[in-house]
């Protein structure tokens, strides 16, 4: 029954990745990724990760999704036609999953309690984790106090990422970069000053720029 | 479970090779955003794949059960901090595609390419 | 937006319970599934609930970004902190046994705190990534 679900659920995921790859309108396609995050979700129950499937499910689905959108507002939702047949990117595409797939032969039988993967440290974890920690959820405990170096780094880089986005954005709009004689050159924008809140101040038309980019 | 081989893994190289289709043969920014997404979840398949046992369950432990096997808790504490990660780090490329769009006028790569000739 | 009743009620109606069901998430993660990454996005995604319902501005007066970005920088020093105290107490960098005299207790307020410094962390760098993402003004080009 398992089996069932599973190979349902990846083809399921099979298919919106594809229509997500043909789909020329962004709107549809950030939504069809979120559909593709729920697939994914499910998919995680299905192999017992229930704490991935949670938060693949709030975030992937929730949280990506309207930063996604809130994108999509700002630089415009439609996708111009690719101009050359991608013949290229198949290739290589086809070449490296040729490869991958001749890797996965040497792969242990999904599911297997023999596989490599569950003879180094897992086995430690799952025995000795109710007595030298006392927490029966084993993926807080990893997380938490085994590996709690490890999970320090990840919400470094959550911080991190935030302090990036908040330097690119929170300040007003960047200056606009033309082409004048062939080098490209900043220009500032002269209407607006940083400091303006968001409900004043009409958006500048940059009809100047527009014209040196001929030039 | 064992039935199904290396099914897993072949469908995990399909979601991550059109992933990687979009990213290396779409110009439009955000379609390579949603392409990178799309392989990223796929290494998240994978590695979770890897984690699970026949027969196992989550690894949370049952009260008074002695022969319970439970699935490798490891591959989920890694991917589990992978996910916020990698949606934080997907906003900052996102934030990235907003000021290309404000400094070019455009989010499409070949226009801006082509301005740049 | 007067005229969108049903979503300001409905939203108003869920925002409690999706921030409860977030502070449960937190507290029992321990025995469930379940944990400060979950519990701070699902805790964010009733505050960008609210400002996708209520307009950014409203958020903001409930929320203000100062808050947001103190809140993204305190749970880095939380769990850092927490690192540094178990060193203090003679322990090494993050084992949670000195943290009590009972080792078990000790790693029960470890991960408490720390689950703690990962909810805060995760909530304000949500919010404020959807802060500047909302907040941006689209430029004609």
């Amino acid at each position: 029954m398992i089996e069932l679900v599973d190979v349902a659920l990846l083809l399921l995921l099979s298919v919106t990745a594809l229509a997500i790859v043909r789909q020329q309108n962004l709107f549809a396609a950030v939504m069809m990724a979120g559909i593709y995050s729920v697939l994914s979700a499910g998919l995680f129950v299905v192999m017992d990760a229930v704490d991935v499937a949670f938060t693949e499910a709030a975030v992937g689905a929730g949280i990506s999704t309207v930063l996604m959108l809130g994108t999509l507002a700002l630089v415009g939702h439609s996708e111009h036609k690719p101009k050359h047949r991608p013949i290229l990117p198949l290739l290589v595409v086809a070449l490296t999953g040729g490869v991958l797939v001749y890797g996965t032969l040497d792969m242990p039988p999904f599911g297997d309690p023999a596989n490599p993967i569950h003879h180094h440290v897992a086995p430690h974890y799952l025995e000795e984790s109710e007595h030298e920690i006392g927490v029966p959820n084993v993926v807080t405990s990893v997380l938490a106090s085994y590996r709690g170096y490890d999970t320090m780094g990840e919400t470094t880089v959550i911080f991190a990422a935030a302090v990036g986005v908040l330097l690119l954005l929170a300040r007003g709009p960047g200056p606009r970069r033309v082409l004048v004689n062939g080098l490209w050159t900043t220009v500032a924008r002269e209407e607006e000053s940083p400091e303006l809140e968001a409900d004043e101040a009409p958006a500048t038309e940059d009809d100047e720029p527009k014209e040196d980019d001929d030039g | 479970m064992i039935g199904l081989g290396l099914f897993n893994y072949w469908v995990v190289i399909f979601l991550m090779m059109v992933g990687f289709y979009t990213l290396i043969a779409r110009g439009n920014l955000v379609k390579k955003i949603i392409g990178l997404n799309i392989f990223q979840t796929s290494v998240f398949i994978l590695y979770i794949t890897m984690g699970k046992i026949a027969g196992g369950t989550a690894p949370i432990f049952v009260q008074g059960e002695q022969e319970v096997v439970y699935s490798n808790p490891i591959p989920h504490v890694l991917i589990l901090t992978a996910i916020v990660v990698g949606v934080a780090t997907s906003a900052l490329g996102l934030s990235l595609v907003v000021r290309i769009n404000e400094a070019f006028g455009t989010i499409e790569e070949d226009e801006i390419e082509d301005t740049a000739l | 937006m007067d005229d969108r009743v049903i979503l300001r009620v409905g939203a108003k109606i869920l925002i409690p319970f999706i921030l409860l069901f977030a502070l449960y998430v937190q507290f029992h993660g321990d025995f469930g599934p379940g944990g400060g990454f979950q519990a701070g996005v699902i805790f964010a995604a009733g505050f960008i609930l609210y400002a996708l319902v209520y307009g950014l501005g409203t958020a903001k007066r409930a929320l203000p970004p100062t808050a947001v970005y103190v809140c993204a920088a305190a749970g880095v020093l939380i769990y850092a902190g927490v690192g540094y105290l178990t060193m203090a107490l003679g322990g090494e960098f993050l084992a949670y046994n000195v943290l009590r005299h009972d080792p078990e207790h000790g790693q029960e307020l470890g991960i408490l705190l720390v689950e703690l410094g990962v909810l805060v962390t995760v909530f304000g760098s949500m919010v404020a990534i959807f802060y500047a993402f909302a907040g941006r003004r689209k430029v004609q080009t």
